[in-house]
């Protein structure tokens, strides 16, 4: 029978834990070491980084003896699209303003999940962005433009 | 008779209307998050760290510290009514409490469970003040190698009492670690690990790994179940009162629970879900019918409850003498105090007693607050559970955005959040448990600082973290925690436990 390691939970767990470790320890590669009684920058990092590597070998090990399979879905709807309402929000802020923002942020989450109602959601948009509007701009006083450029 | 002086000052603090009314948001807003499912305590005060700048430091600290007990009591609400536990810590509430609901004594239940809560987070205040100026003085003697090896009990301890795999959440451990390297090294001014991103220079925001591992993966993860029915028992909330025989019967499993609590309180890194989960076994053995629970035992629920809401509070014994977090909450907390300028650490009481005695007298009162408001208003908690989560996750996302936004007015941290929210949904679902990832964030810079600083003391001798007693010590603790906890025995019993 075929072993699928990318279904072997901890065997991905323990690669996510290499990659981090060993890639901390590339990176710190020019970092200062220093002595013990001087550490320079580069000391922390790197032992740290030997310590996660080793870990995860360990870890990796274990899931190629269990071989637990990772559990429930990858979601990957709601995985793409929220980060994207985050981004959006993020660049509308620049360049819009507080309300296009929200609106947008609004909106985009929304289409993360597995109903899009489109009234619901227009209505939900109008009430969390008065109360936002209401509670952040008037209410604590945070220093953004409604819409920018008007 | 310090102790009363002290407490007498600390209720002057807390009766201002101003740290009042903050203790009062507190409690309500945490209460409401105890209440729905698919947010903590841990999203929300990461979500409302950055609007509590604008507020004096007492008051913003007893406002999260409302939100983190007042989620306690929101739980176990949810896990009588509706056999839904709002919060992990209400998961053995569900056991007896919702039976009792189906027998039509909702009512005492939720009694039970409001004045069992009440009654340990008293005795708590009473802890707390009692132990903490000692504890202080006696932190305030440590030096770089105690610092250090109490950090690592600390982490060592938090990753190896938490849920799951001990290895995997060492590892996060050094994850936290790792991430909190980020940004210009102290000693040499040197920016490590930034990428060339100007942004990175200054570290990651501790807002922005909070939020996005916390609130944004909580909620991909969430929206990836199944959206399922529940059946909730609005109807049957008649006659709140206990019986005087409920009473009897509830009065010793509270103050065992309540002793239970405060005992896994202050160790670090035990969530309350053990202290809930120890109280009830150990009120099953002591029962004379062992089989009425399961079937709607009070005492089943009256223990459990005192001792979740005793171990959130004895959390903040550690917290706020030492400036180590006991729990990703905690470190939460300490990072709102960072924020406000307070250096965290046994100077705080001695330095800011406004701050430390104004927090414990705000427990007790918001205490109080939570039993007058919550009984009234269980009908619109209720009510609360018949909302959607499509239309609730929209609005974290929301509070969270803002909340990013505002700490540093950047983008930048905006996105990064996202990105934190797609690791921390991969982690999640790796089962590389985020919590002591947290903590070793928080801890980071502080441990690399100490281990530094200890090292130059001792002229490069790492024995130096062996041979002062008190540091000694927390070594032997550290290997201590280990070695039980890798014992087979404990380990069968803990995989129970934890689940």
């Amino acid at each position: 029978m075929k072993v699928n390691l990318l279904d072997n939970r901890d065997f991905l767990a323990g690669l996510m834990l290499i990659v981090t470790g060993g890639g901390g320890m590339f990176l710190a590669r020019d970092y200062p070491m220093g002595s013990a009684l001087r550490m320079g920058p580069g000391y922390f990092p790197i032992v740290l980084g030997g310590i996660m590597a080793a870990f995860g070998i360990y870890v990796m090990v274990q899931g190629l003896i269990k071989k637990e399979k990772v559990q429930g879905t990858w979601s990957l709807r709601a995985l793409i699209i929220l980060p994207i309402a985050a981004v959006v929000f993020g660049f509308l802020m620049e360049e819009l303003g507080f309300i296009p923002a929200l609106v947008a942020l609004i909106f985009v989450s929304a289409a993360a999940g597995d109903q899009f109602k489109w009234i619901e959601v227009v209505v939900m948009a109008i009430v969390l962005t008065a109360c936002s509007t209401g509670l952040f701009i008037y209410g604590l006083g945070l220093p953004y433009p409604l819409f920018k450029g008007m | 008779m310090e102790l009363f002086n002290n407490l007498i000052f600390g209720f002057s603090v807390a009766l201002s209307w101003q740290n009042l009314w903050f203790c009062f948001i507190g409690v309500f807003l945490g209460t409401l998050i105890g209440v729905l499912p698919g947010i903590g305590p841990l999203a929300t005060i990461a979500m409302l760290l950055p609007i509590t700048f604008n507020v004096p430091p007492v008051a913003a600290i007893i406002m999260l510290a409302g939100i983190y007990y007042g989620a306690q009591y929101g739980g176990s609400t949810t896990a009588i009514l509706v056999n839904l536990p709002g919060e992990v810590s209400a998961v053995v509430t569900c056991l007896d409490g919702y039976q009792m609901a189906r027998q039509g004594r909702a009512g005492p239940a939720l009694a039970i469970a409001a004045i069992g809560s009440f009654i340990a987070g008293s005795i708590c205040t009473v802890i707390i003040a009692m132990f903490g100026p000692p504890l202080a003085e006696v932190a305030l003697k440590f030096g770089a190698p105690e610092y250090f090896s109490l950090m690592l009990m600390g982490l060592v301890a938090a990753a190896v009492l938490a849920h799951g795999d001990m290895i995997k959440s060492l590892s996060m451990v050094a994850m936290g670690l790792l991430l909190g390297i980020v940004g210009t090294d102290v000693n040499s001014g040197m920016a490590r690990f930034s990428f060339g991103f100007s942004e990175l220079t200054d570290g990651i925001g501790f807002v922005v790994i909070a939020v996005g591992v916390f609130a944004i993966s909580e909620i991909v993860s969430n929206l990836s179940e199944k959206t399922e029915d529940r059946e909730v028992f609005t109807s049957k909330v008649t006659g709140l009162f206990p019986t005087w025989k409920d009473f009897k019967q509830s009065l010793g499993p509270i103050l065992r629970g309540t002793a239970i609590g405060s005992f896994f309180g202050v160790l670090p890194g035990t969530g309350p879900a053990i202290a809930s989960f120890s109280s009830y076994m150990l009120e099953k053995k002591l029962a004379k019918d062992p089989d009425r629970f399961g079937k709607g035992a009070i005492e089943g629920v009256a223990g459990p409850e005192s001792a979740n809401n005793a171990d959130a509070q004895c959390k903040f014994i550690p917290t706020l003498t030492l400036g180590i977090p006991a729990s990703a909450v905690m470190a939460l907390i300490l990072g709102a105090l960072t924020i406000q300028g307070i250096a965290p650490g046994p100077q705080v009481m001695t330095q800011k007693p406004d701050l430390f005695w104004g927090l414990v007298a705000s427990m007790w009162i918001g205490n109080t607050m939570l039993l007058v408001l919550n009984l009234p208003l269980i009908g619109l908690w209720v009510s609360l559970l018949k909302v959607p989560y499509r239309l609730l996750f929209p609005a974290i996302i929301v509070f969270s955005g803002i909340g990013i936004y505002s700490v540093n007015n950047s983008s930048f941290d905006v996105y990064l959040a996202a990105i934190f929210g797609v690791i921390g949904f991969v982690w999640l679902r790796l089962e590389c448990a985020p919590a002591p990832m947290l903590l070793g964030f928080v801890l980071g810079p502080l441990m690399e600082e100490n281990l530094r600083r200890a090292l130059l003391i001792s002229r490069g001798d790492p024995t130096v973290f062996f041979t002062r007693p008190i540091s000694l010590g927390f070594m032997i603790a550290t290997a201590l925690i280990v070695i039980v906890m890798a014992a087979p025995a404990v380990k069968k019993r803990r995989a129970e436990i934890t689940g």
